[in-house]
């Protein structure tokens, strides 16, 4: 019987953090993309769909600010004609959607939410599989997400959607080193990749790019958390950037804008098909900003020495601070998310050669001496200082070298005609 | 013709980098967010925005009072200040209307009649407001300066019956017109 209730808690959790935290962000991020660009643009956005109150009898309708235009969206997508082309593989175009969004949902399972929360005397963590190997099941699923745009750009069987299936897979796949490899130095730091652990540790002893606060007690960080700041800082940029290449958003998002190639992949598709897509994307999206929540910016913590005092915060015997940092999390996740909308509304999209460019050359090299960096930083204290110093000249003499190879293999600009 | 060469520009190490580049875009982006939402954005007092960019929101505002002077609204028949109807029929703004929105049928004024010098004026007068396209081209073709284009833009109707201006709802629309030429007074 307490397999019966442990499987029971574990449903519940997934199906409150999936379908009712994940889920619902996504349309509620469409929802800030329509409000924050037409802001950004001096417009408005949606403002007036709102619930017919005058069918029900009221006098006058209700706007809700626009919050029912998502809703609206689904219902739209919903309802449109969901054909198939005569010309399509039907097994792969059927199959390619799911194959976007199902991986984004799976990756939601190792992301902490919340410190744990205490109910009947039974403490219960606010995440759904506390593995030890985080990062690695984000990276390891979200790879199968590049499958679903491969098989939709091919089974579509027709030119454009073909070329943006075959872009947006080497972009993904050439961004995906780079996500790797840049958080190495964040691993290597707290020496563990159990995300739970990871954010604990944030908790107690400073975010990783805000380390004002050590054991409970504000103060200015010593020297080599100051020096390590760096690496971090670096790792941050290189992982943002590449989180943005992933999910093909803008400035990376040649496969699929409509200047470009139509639709890109998802041309082929109707209501339902598209609407998963689209979900995917936001998803995908929802995800990138949690993880780099989590690794960059602590995750569910408040900070600032208030965590414990959070943690402690109780109604009987119900503690109930893990619900405090759910929310402390989420507010965070859309204020990445808005910056997501903000980069997306600023930026011009890159060239496809840029875009490869930068994913091969300048982000691989660059998140390789990061690690490096970070190595040689955080093994300082236990080394002697003739180690470091000839660590510190090796690490200078190899990141020239690497810049002077990149920097003459650059072919010349050809003058347009002999 | 000589051919030019061009070169792309050579861009220094900052420009190279793009960081720059990108935070100044965020804070120029961020400037009219900030700006839009405050209510303060370029141009938001002359084009009457709503408060949120701008915008002028339809049904709660309208531009009624920043329609210019040559705004062209629906075609009206006016009466004057004597009275008297000044359409005569000549039919020429119904020759000269693009879409053929207007149909006329003439009249004769009876003998007995105090503006019977004036011998026309019309029976019926349709002006189908699903074809017009206020053009304005039968208030410049009229001799009469009988038919005008006022500031309402609002047509609507629930029924194709609605949508079809008879003389009735013409004149109403117009009204009475004062400081125009009354060519049919006596001469003094």
């Amino acid at each position: 019987m307490p397999d019966l209730l442990s499987i029971a808690i574990l449903l519940v959790k997934i199906i409150a953090l999936t379908f009712c935290v994940v889920l619902p962000l996504v349309p509620v991020s469409v929802y800030f993309e329509r409000r924050f660009c037409a802001v950004i643009q001096d417009r408005v956005g949606p403002n007036r769909t709102g619930i017919p109150l005058t069918l029900l009898g009221f006098k006058k309708d209700f706007h809700f600010f626009g919050l029912i235009q998502p809703i609206a969206d689904g219902v739209k997508l919903f309802l449109k004609e969901d054909f198939t082309p005569v010309h399509v593989r039907k097994t792969f175009y059927w199959l390619a959607p799911m194959l976007t969004v199902a991986p984004a949902l799976i990756t939601v399972c190792v992301i902490p939410f919340g410190s744990p929360i205490t109910i009947f005397g039974h403490t219960e963590k606010l995440i759904i599989a506390d593995i030890d190997i985080g990062p690695l099941f984000v990276f390891a699923v979200s790879s199968l997400s590049v499958y679903g745009i491969t098989l939709a750009g091919w089974s579509s069987n027709s030119k454009f959607p073909f070329i943006g299936g075959v872009r947006s897979t080497a972009q993904m796949i050439s961004y995906e080193i780079s996500l790797g490899l840049s958080i190495i130095p964040v691993l290597l730091y707290y020496g563990d990749l159990n995300l739970g652990k990871i954010v604990q540790q944030q908790a107690d002893n400073g975010w990783l790019l805000l380390p004002l606060w050590k054991n409970g007690h504000l103060g200015l960080p010593d020297l080599q958390t100051t020096l390590f700041w760096i690496p971090a800082f670096i790792a941050f940029i290189i992982f943002t950037i590449s989180i943005f290449a992933e999910t093909n958003r803008m400035p990376f998002d040649l496969p699929e804008c409509e200047t470009e190639l139509v639709g890109g992949y998802h041309t082929e598709y109707s209501s339902m098909k598209f609407a998963l897509f689209f979900m995917g994307e936001y998803a995908a999206m929802v995800i990138g900003s949690a993880l780099i929540v989590t690794l960059f910016l602590g995750g569910w913590s408040v900070g600032f020495t208030a965590d414990k005092w959070i943690n402690n915060l109780h109604i009987g015997s119900f503690q109930f601070g893990g619900l405090v940092h759910l929310v402390t999390f989420l507010v965070k996740l859309i204020v990445f998310i808005l910056f997501f909308i903000l980069v997306r509304w600023t930026v011009p999209r890159f060239r496809y050669d840029q875009l490869m460019k930068l994913g091969w050359v300048i982000f691989f090299e660059a998140a390789l001496i990061n690690v490096f960096l970070a190595a040689l930083i955080i093994a300082a204290p236990q080394l002697t200082a003739s180690i470091i110093t000839t660590g510190a000249v090796l690490l200078v003499a190899v990141t020239a070298t690497v810049i002077w190879v990149a920097r003459i293999s650059e072919d010349k600009p050809k003058p347009l005609r002999a | 013709m000589a051919v030019v060469k061009l070169k792309r520009p050579k861009l220094n190490f900052g420009e190279k980098i793009y960081f720059g580049a990108l935070i100044k875009g965020f804070l120029l982006t961020l400037k009219h967010a900030i700006k839009s939402i405050l209510g303060k954005s370029i141009g938001a007092d002359s084009l009457a925005s709503s408060g949120l960019g701008v915008t002028m929101q339809f049904p709660e505002q309208r531009w009624d009072t920043h329609l210019p002077e040559y705004y062209r609204g629906a075609p009206a028949l006016v009466t004057d200040e004597q009275g008297r109807e000044r359409c005569v029929s000549c039919q020429l703004c119904e020759f000269i209307c693009p879409p053929k929105a207007i149909r006329i049928t003439p009249s004769e004024i009876p003998a007995n009649d105090k503006w019977a010098k004036v011998e026309k004026r019309p029976l019926e007068f349709d002006i189908d407001m699903t074809r017009c396209i206020y053009c304005g081209m039968c208030e410049e073709v009229c001799p009469e300066q009988a038919i005008f284009l006022r500031k309402d833009y609002l047509i609507t109707g629930r029924s194709r019956a609605d949508m079809l201006h008879d003389k009735k709802r013409l004149y109403e629309i117009g009204g009475v017109r004062t400081g125009l030429v009354n060519k049919w007074n006596e001469l003094k």
